[in-house]
């Protein structure tokens, strides 16, 4: 500190460095304005925010209109979350893959289904149960995370979830990772449902937008606990089903058609 | 009672150096393998998103099971007071630590990331059966170790019993967590029973025991000591009680399961259709395991010291191919989350999974075995642990 006052004692401020200062001042400025600005616009979380319990977060899908062949919302979520799609792998069976589109077929009348097929979001996750560390946690809002500081990848969750939702990153990522989106080599993940576009006030996740965009409208993301909420009132309407219902885990994510 | 004289093993031998070091060499393996697999992550095992615990954990939960059987001798002189295996009861208190250090090393280098296991140790969530066996593994070496301390020390001999028994209860314990890991498991059909608590006991029991005797055997007869039939045949005998309480425990599992029409498909893949798993459990679980070990002990070859130890072999081969039959063929036979219907997709939903271990993962697995050897060899080497004599006449001063 000392040293410091000694050298602005001697070294009076020259003119160059008062325009560094200025000009770095107005960069830091513009850059952080964006952030201010959206956060106003889109009405978003403050991240001093906690995550409430008075929403719950929830997926809609209705099998009846999710096409045969159409792999859109798949593509959406790799995008958005930057996981290499499965196609592009050298290593498939170990590519993790947040959704997959499932082909369901009853033998005896022929019968068949198509459906996305991700994380449920169960109100009583297995994955949350079983998972040592309390990597694995569900947030007060029903999304089920995992926090990627303490996951120790033992894979228990994995054995644990029955929708097969979660994979391990099992080698090195490329440079397709998002800045929001953390991932990491050893660590467990599965469907955030687009935490990060959520907490951002989008309002919608990738797979939904992208299933809207090609016009099939089979996803519908909204609060469950809003009981006018877009969501709320399909389901009221529509006979839904929870995949194993049998293990009363109370999911997120309801299905249509099946 | 006559008092018994422990020794420890002269160890200066080349015999004893060539086996120190083939046994170090085999954790060096296991060193580099782990390095290997955590340099590049999972992607250089044979695990993959369908076969998430793999060949590791079949050596981890194996010798982790083993551990808590180990103990079996030392236990049945403490706690329930038989003389005759006093002089037995410290090889058997040190082959568990051992053992039971062998196996978490591999479970805890097989972790996706092991440079994270202070987390595992500060993090917790008490709902996790992991979490419980983080204590009760740990609890098992500072009790364990308690107790063998009162072997050893005249002047705390006197806590043996209460050490012992605290010990017992506690390891009955472990291996009910251990079973555990599976039986709280909801998803997999073969899995979410209380049927595996005590299965994985009694198999405890059977492969601690073969596991001991076969160690028992090679140290006196390694350092040409005398043991007598008298402490062979009571063990062995011990032994034929164990694998058939195994062998009972394993059908009554499946005999449960498949009169429920919903397990059929399940119990069809691991009894009929399962390939590999098929065979292992029909031919290495079933047969090598469980019968061949019985005829062999209950028939005239048992009385052979030679064939003892034939079966012994053969339990523990039986045990490592029911580890695989039960953590690895589980895992094969595909998720059910619409029953009846037909699946598929590209994460391989709907279809059975194949599995071929990589050489890291054995190697790693074998590190686990070679260093609970190489702490045991070490170990009688620098304590007195094992009897200078245990011949006939030595072991019926004790019983009176």
């Amino acid at each position: 500190m000392s040293e410091l006052n000694q050298m602005s004692n001697q070294a009076p401020a020259s003119p160059e460095r008062r325009r560094f200062v200025g000009v770095a001042t107005a960069a830091a400025g513009l850059a952080i304005a964006p952030g201010v600005m959206l956060v106003e616009v889109a009405h978003g979380r403050p991240e001093d925010q906690a995550a409430s319990s008075a929403v719950r977060w929830g997926m809609l899908v209705d099998a009846t209109k999710c096409a045969t062949g159409c792999n859109d919302c798949v593509t959406a979520c790799s995008t958005e979350n930057g996981w290499t799609p499965v196609a592009e792998s050298a290593h498939p069976k170990q590519a993790p893959q947040w959704i997959r589109k499932l082909e369901l077929q009853d033998p005896l009348t022929q019968m068949e289904t198509n459906l996305p097929m991700m994380c449920q979001h169960c109100a009583e996750p297995p994955c949350v149960d079983v998972c040592p560390t309390g990597a694995s946690f569900k947030r007060a809002d029903g999304i089920v995370l995992v926090n990627r500081h303490t996951c120790i990848g033992c894979r228990y969750c994995m054995m644990a979830c029955p929708y097969k939702a979660r994979s391990l990153v099992h080698e090195s990522l490329n440079d397709t990772q998002k800045p929001d989106v953390p991932r990491g080599i050893g660590c467990v993940e599965s469907c955030t449902l687009c935490v990060q576009k959520v907490d951002r006030g989008d309002g919608n996740t990738a797979c939904a937008e992208a299933c809207t965009a090609a016009g099939h409208d089979a996803l519908l993301f909204g609060d469950m606990n809003d009981p006018e909420s877009e969501i709320s009132k399909r389901l009221r309407e529509l006979p839904t089903k929870q995949v194993r219902a049998d293990l009363n885990l109370n999911l997120g994510v309801r299905y249509h058609g099946i | 009672m006559a008092s018994i004289t422990f020794r420890e093993v002269e160890g200066s031998s080349l015999k004893y150096w060539l086996l120190f070091g083939g046994l170090g060499l085999f954790v060096l393996f296991g060193a580099l393998a782990w390095n290997h697999m955590h340099h590049y992550g999972h992607v250089v095992t044979g695990m993959d998103n369908q076969i998430v615990w793999g060949l590791p954990h079949v050596f981890a939960v194996f010798l982790i099971v083993a551990a808590s059987g180990a103990l079996n001798v030392a236990s049945i002189a403490s706690v329930f007071n038989k003389p005759m295996y006093k002089p037995l009861a410290p090889l058997s208190a040190i082959l568990s630590l051992a053992l039971m250090l062998g196996g978490l090393l591999v479970l805890v280098l097989d972790l996706g990331r092991s440079d994270r296991l202070i987390v595992a140790m500060t993090h917790f969530n008490f709902k996790s059966m992991f979490t419980w066996n983080v204590f009760l593994y740990s609890g098992f070496f500072v009790l364990v170790g308690a107790y063998l301390w009162t072997m050893l020390d005249r002047n705390v001999k006197t806590y043996s019993k209460t050490a012992g028994t605290a010990a017992f209860i506690w390891r009955l314990v472990l291996t009910t967590g251990t079973g555990s890991l599976f039986g709280f498991l909801v998803a997999r059909e073969l899995y979410g029973t209380a049927m595996l608590a005590p299965m994985f006991i009694i198999m405890s029991f059977a492969y601690g025991l073969a596991i001991y005797l076969m160690v028992l055997a090679a140290a006196y007869a390694w350092t040409g000591r005398t043991l007598g039939d008298a402490v062979m045949m009571r063990l062995k005998t011990l032994l034929v009680v164990f694998v058939a309480a195994v062998l009972y425990f394993v059908v009554v599992h499946h005999m449960t399961n498949l009169y429920f029409t919903k397990y059929h498909a399940v119990e069809a893949f691991i009894l009929r259709d399962g390939g590999i798993f098929t065979t292992l459990f029909w031919v290495g679980q079933i047969l090598i395991g469980c019968v061949v070990p019985l005829v062999i002990l209950l028939s005239k070859l048992g009385t052979q010291r030679t064939w003892i130890m034939v079966a012994c072999a053969l339990v523990v081969v039986g045990g490592v191919a029911q580890m695989y039959v039960t953590i690895i063929g589980a895992q094969a036979y595909p998720l059910d989350m619409f029953p009846g219907l037909i699946e598929s997709s590209s994460f391989y939903d709907g279809v059975v999974h194949s599995y071929a271990p990589s050489v890291p993962e054995l190697f790693l697995g074998l590190g686990g075995v070679a260093i609970a050897l190489l702490v045991t060899v070490f170990a009688i080497k620098v304590l007195r642990l094992l009897p200078a004599s245990l011949d006939d006449a030595t072991v019926a001063k004790l019983e009176h």
